[in-house]
C-alpha cells in the first residue's frame, strides 16, 4: 500500500493484530476442536446497482461470476466472493490489496447507471471460526438456525451474534465460518468467541 | 419477542428490526395547500387500532429494507408481511367469508 509513494503497509494495525497469540492459543483439536483466527485486510466492495439493469450483466463479466439474486447467498471465484446484502446490494470481498483492482473493474461497469461502487475494506474486519465445534459456539449467541438443513457453504446472513451486527459467510462445510465485523467490535466479539469456545 | 418474517431474509428476531409506525401514510400531494390543523394531522396523527394495524418495519440488522407488516395489536399475530409500496393485502376473512373456514 502507498500513498504518495510512501510505503505504509508496515504501519497499519487490524483490529485484532493485538490478540493473534490468544486466538492461536485458544485452538482445540480432535472431534471437537475449534480454531479462531482473524484474516486482516480483506478488501470489501460494497456494490449497488439494479440487478435487472445493464450493469448488472457487466458486473457479473467484470467479476467472472453473476451477481446472486437469491437472498443470503454467495458466489465464489478464483479469488472473490460476491456475498448478497438486500435485492440491489452485494459485498465483494477479495485478497488484501486487491480493492483498488476490483473498485476500478465495478465503476467501469457501473458505468452511467444508478447505484454506487464504494470501497468499505476498513469497515469491518473478519474472524474466521472452524472446526468441527465452530457452529455449537456461533450457535451460542446466534439465533438463526445454522444446521446443514438450513445453512452451509455458499450462505451468508447480516444478522447478530452476541448482539453484535455482522456478516456471517460460511466457507466450507466442515463448518467454517467468516465474520465480517465493524472494527470497533471486534475485540468485543473476539473476547466473546475466546469465551465460548472454552464453554 | 416477536419473530417477523422479512420478506427477503426470511423469519428473524425482533430485535433485528427497527419499528416505522402506521404504514401508508401519504406525503400529501400540496403541503402548501394544507391548514395548519391538516398539516398537524398528517404528521401526528396516526390510527390505534385494537385489531390488525399495517405497520413499517425496517430490517436494521440485516439487509436493511423497509417493508410492511399487518399485526394484530392485542394478540401479536402477524397476518401478512409485504413489500413497501404494495397496498394492503385484503384479508382472507374479507373474501368469500362464507367459503372459508
Ligand atoms: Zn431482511
Amino acid at each position: 500500500m502507498t500513498v504518495d509513494g510512501f510505503a505504509l503497509a508496515h504501519l497499519r494495525r487490524s483490529p485484532l493484530g493485538h490478540l493473534a497469540d490468544r486466538l492461536a492459543a485458544a485452538e482445540a483439536t480432535g472431534p471437537g476442536g475449534v480454531r479462531l483466527r482473524e484474516i486482516p485486510f480483506l478488501a470489501q466492495l460494497n456494490l449497488r446497482l439494479d440487478p435487472a439493469g445493464p450493469a448488472a450483466a457487466r458486473a457479473a463479466e467484470a467479476l467472472g461470476a453473476p451477481l446472486p439474486t437469491l437472498a443470503g447467498s454467495v458466489v465464489a471465484t478464483a479469488d472473490l466472493r460476491v456475498l448478497w446484502l438486500g435485492p440491489d446490494e452485494w459485498l465483494v470481498v477479495g485478497a488484501d490489496g486487491a480493492a483498488p483492482t476490483i473498485e476500478h473493474a465495478l465503476r467501469r461497469a457501473l458505468g452511467d447507471e444508478p447505484g454506487s461502487v464504494v470501497d468499505v475494506s476498513a469497515n469491518r474486519t473478519t474472524l474466521e471460526l472452524s472446526g468441527p465445534s465452530a457452529r455449537s459456539v456461533l450457535e451460542q449467541g446466534c439465533s438463526l438456525d445454522l444446521h446443514p438443513r438450513a445453512f452451509g457453504p455458499g450462505r451468508c446472513a447480516q444478522t447478530t451474534v452476541a448482539k453484535v451486527q455482522l456478516v456471517l459467510d460460511q466457507i466450507d462445510a466442515e463448518p467454517s465460518y467468516r465474520l465480517l465485523v465493524r472494527g470497533s467490535f471486534a475485540q468485543y466479539l473476539a473476547d466473546w468467541l475466546l469465551d465460548a469456545t472454552g464453554e | 419477542m416477536l419473530l417477523i418474517a422479512c420478506p427477503w431474509c426470511g423469519e428473524r428476531d425482533e430485535t433485528e428490526y427497527h419499528y416505522g409506525g402506521q404504514a401508508h401514510v401519504a406525503h400529501p400531494a400540496d403541503p402548501h395547500a394544507l391548514s395548519d390543523a391538516e398539516w398537524g394531522a398528517y404528521l401526528f396523527v396516526r390510527d390505534n387500532p385494537k385489531g390488525e394495524f399495517a405497520e413499517r418495519w425496517m430490517h436494521a440488522a440485516g439487509c436493511r429494507r423497509w417493508f410492511n407488516v399487518v399485526r394484530h395489536t392485542v394478540t401479536h399475530d402477524i397476518s401478512a408481511v409485504y413489500p413497501a409500496g404494495q397496498p394492503r393485502p385484503v384479508p382472507p376473512s374479507d373474501e368469500h367469508s362464507e367459503v372459508t373456514a
